[in-house]
C-alpha cells in the first residue's frame, strides 16, 4: 500500500509539474510576483492544461495525505523526491530539455537514496 | 532596492517556505495518524479530516508554504530555489524521528542525505536549455 501511495504521489506531481511547464512557457512574461499573484490567477483561468496541473496537484496531495498517514514521515518525504528522477527522464523525451550530466547523476543520486530508504 | 537587501529578502523568504513545509508536513502526519479511519479506504474521510485542528493546520501552513514558493520563484531563479530548499528532506527526517519518534535507521539516514544531496544537484543545473544551447554541459543521448 505504501508503495503504490508512494507511486500515485510521484505520478500525480510529475504530470502536474509537465503540464505547468509546458503551459507556462507559452504564457508572455510570467514574472510571478506579490502584486502578480492576481494576473497569475487570471492566467490559471485562461489556461486549461494549467487547470489539469493543478486537478494533478490536488491528487498529489491527497495521496500524499494517506501516504503519511501510514507511513512514517521520515520516509513519505524524501521518498516523495522521486519524481525528481521520472521528471528527468521525462523533461528529455517529453519536453525535448537538454539533460546535462550534473542532473542526470543527481537523478541518480536521488535514485540510489530511494532504494536506501526502501531497506 | 539594493542588491543586498533583495537577497536578504529572498532568503528570509526561502527560509520561511522551508520552515513552514517541514512543519506544515508535519502537523499533517501527526493529524492524520490520530484520525480513526484510513484515508486511503475513503473519499469522503478526507472531508472528514480535514476538520480536525491538525490537519487544518498542517493544509493551511503548506498552501502557504506554496504561495510563498511562487512569490520565491518570481524574484529568483529555480535553479538558485531548488538546491536551498531540497535541505527540507533532511528537516522532514529529523522532525520524524525526534517529535514524531520514529525508528531511522541509519541506511535511511544515508538514503536521505543522498536524496537532498541529487535534488541539490538537479536543481542547480542551468535553466532553459530549450532555447539556448548549455556550453557546460556535455547533452546525454
Amino acid at each position: 500500500m505504501t508503495w503504490l501511495l508512494l507511486s500515485i504521489v510521484i505520478a500525480a506531481t510529475v504530470a502536474s509539474d509537465l503540464l505547468q511547464s509546458y503551459e507556462m512557457k507559452r504564457v508572455e512574461d510570467t514574472s510571478v510576483d506579490a502584486r502578480g499573484l492576481a494576473n497569475l490567477l487570471k492566467t490559471i483561468v485562461h489556461r486549461r492544461y494549467l487547470i489539469l496541473s493543478i486537478a494533478c496537484l490536488a491528487v498529489s496531495f491527497f495521496s500524499f495525505m494517506a501516504l503519511v498517514q501510514t507511513a512514517p514521515l521520515s520516509f513519505a518525504v524524501p521518498a516523495s523526491a522521486g519524481s525528481f528522477i521520472v521528471e528527468t527522464v521525462l523533461a528529455k523525451m517529453v519536453l525535448k530539455e537538454r539533460v546535462g550530466l550534473r542532473r542526470a547523476s543527481g537523478a541518480l543520486v536521488v535514485l540510489g537514496g530511494i532504494v536506501l530508504l526502501a531497506r | 532596492m539594493s542588491g543586498a537587501t533583495r537577497a536578504g529578502r529572498t532568503l528570509s523568504l526561502l527560509a520561511a517556505f522551508v520552515v513552514l513545509r517541514a512543519f506544515g508536513n508535519l502537523a499533517l502526519a501527526f493529524g492524520t495518524k490520530q484520525f480513526p479511519e484510513v484515508l486511503a479506504a475513503n473519499p469522503l474521510a478526507y472531508l472528514r479530516a480535514m476538520l480536525s485542528p491538525f490537519v487544518a493546520m498542517g493544509v493551511g501552513m503548506l498552501i502557504l508554504a506554496m504561495l510563498l514558493r511562487m512569490v520565491v520563484l518570481g524574484i529568483a531563479d529555480l535553479s538558485f530555489v531548488l538546491p536551498l530548499t531540497a535541505i527540507g528532506y533532511v528537516f522532514a527526517a529529523l522532525l520524524g524521528r525526534f517529535i514524531l519518534h520514529e525508528q531511522v535507521s541509519p541506511q535511511r539516514w544515508i538514503g536521505t542525505v543522498l536524496i537532498f544531496i541529487g535534488v541539490a544537484l538537479v536543481g542547480s543545473t542551468p535553466q532553459n536549455t530549450t532555447a539556448l544551447a548549455a556550453d557546460d554541459e556535455v547533452e546525454l543521448q
